[in-house]
């Protein structure tokens, strides 16, 4: 399987994905570390993928989303954004929106 | 030409910004896996063009990426980003 096809199977199969550096436990940078707390706020599941264990897919997640910088978070499929727009869709309300408009859904948050 | 030198110019040329603020925060990364000796590896931008009217924000920052598409494929390991067009910029 190409790593095209490892990430496509990847977003297709899991509502909310999260490109990161590290894991949800243990982010091991500062952007993607803040896009999993406000996950973890908002209280949606998702799939962390570690880029930092395989250069093909830090490369591949790159190339596939047009995107050059991690983390890259994908809901449904579809790719969202980066650290900045995540946390702007966040305190605007829009990422819950998001999620609710995509049937997807979250734990009421703490 | 700093690094930057070099952001600020590319963004002014491609965007005819009223406002851009380049911030050097490399210095906040000491010791992170993408810093390296001599800094100018963390950036953060906050722009407003009329350029990124009716954009959505994904399609701002990949206007952005691409105007500094050689940047990031060299030293610029992280770029924050704020883009807005004239209306929406706060105080």
């Amino acid at each position: 399987m190409s790593i095209e096809q490892f990430i496509e199977n990847e977003v297709k199969s899991n509502d909310v994905v999260l490109f990161m550096k590290g894991t949800p436990q243990f982010p091991q940078c500062g952007f993607s570390g803040q896009v999993v707390q406000i996950l973890d706020h908002v209280g949606v599941g998702y799939k962390g993928l570690n880029v930092l264990e395989s250069a093909d897919l830090r490369d591949g997640i790159k190339t596939y989303s047009n995107w050059p910088t991690i983390p890259q978070l994908y809901v449904k499929g579809e790719f969202v954004g980066g650290c900045d727009i995540i946390r702007e869709m966040f305190q605007a309300g829009e990422l819950q929106q998001l999620l609710a408009d995509k049937g997807i859904t979250v734990a009421a948050s703490a | 030409m700093s690094a930057k030198d070099d952001i600020t110019k590319k963004l002014s040329e491609a965007f005819a910004p009223q406002r851009l603020d380049v911030i050097d925060e490399s210095h906040l990364h000491e010791g992170h896996s993408g810093h390296r000796h001599g800094g100018e590896t963390h950036f953060r931008v906050n722009i407003v063009s009329p350029a990124f009217e009716g954009k959505s924000r994904v399609e701002r920052h990949r206007m952005i990426n691409t105007a500094l598409a050689a940047e990031l494929a060299g030293q610029l390991h992280a770029l924050a980003i704020k883009a807005q067009a004239p209306g929406e910029a706060g105080a």
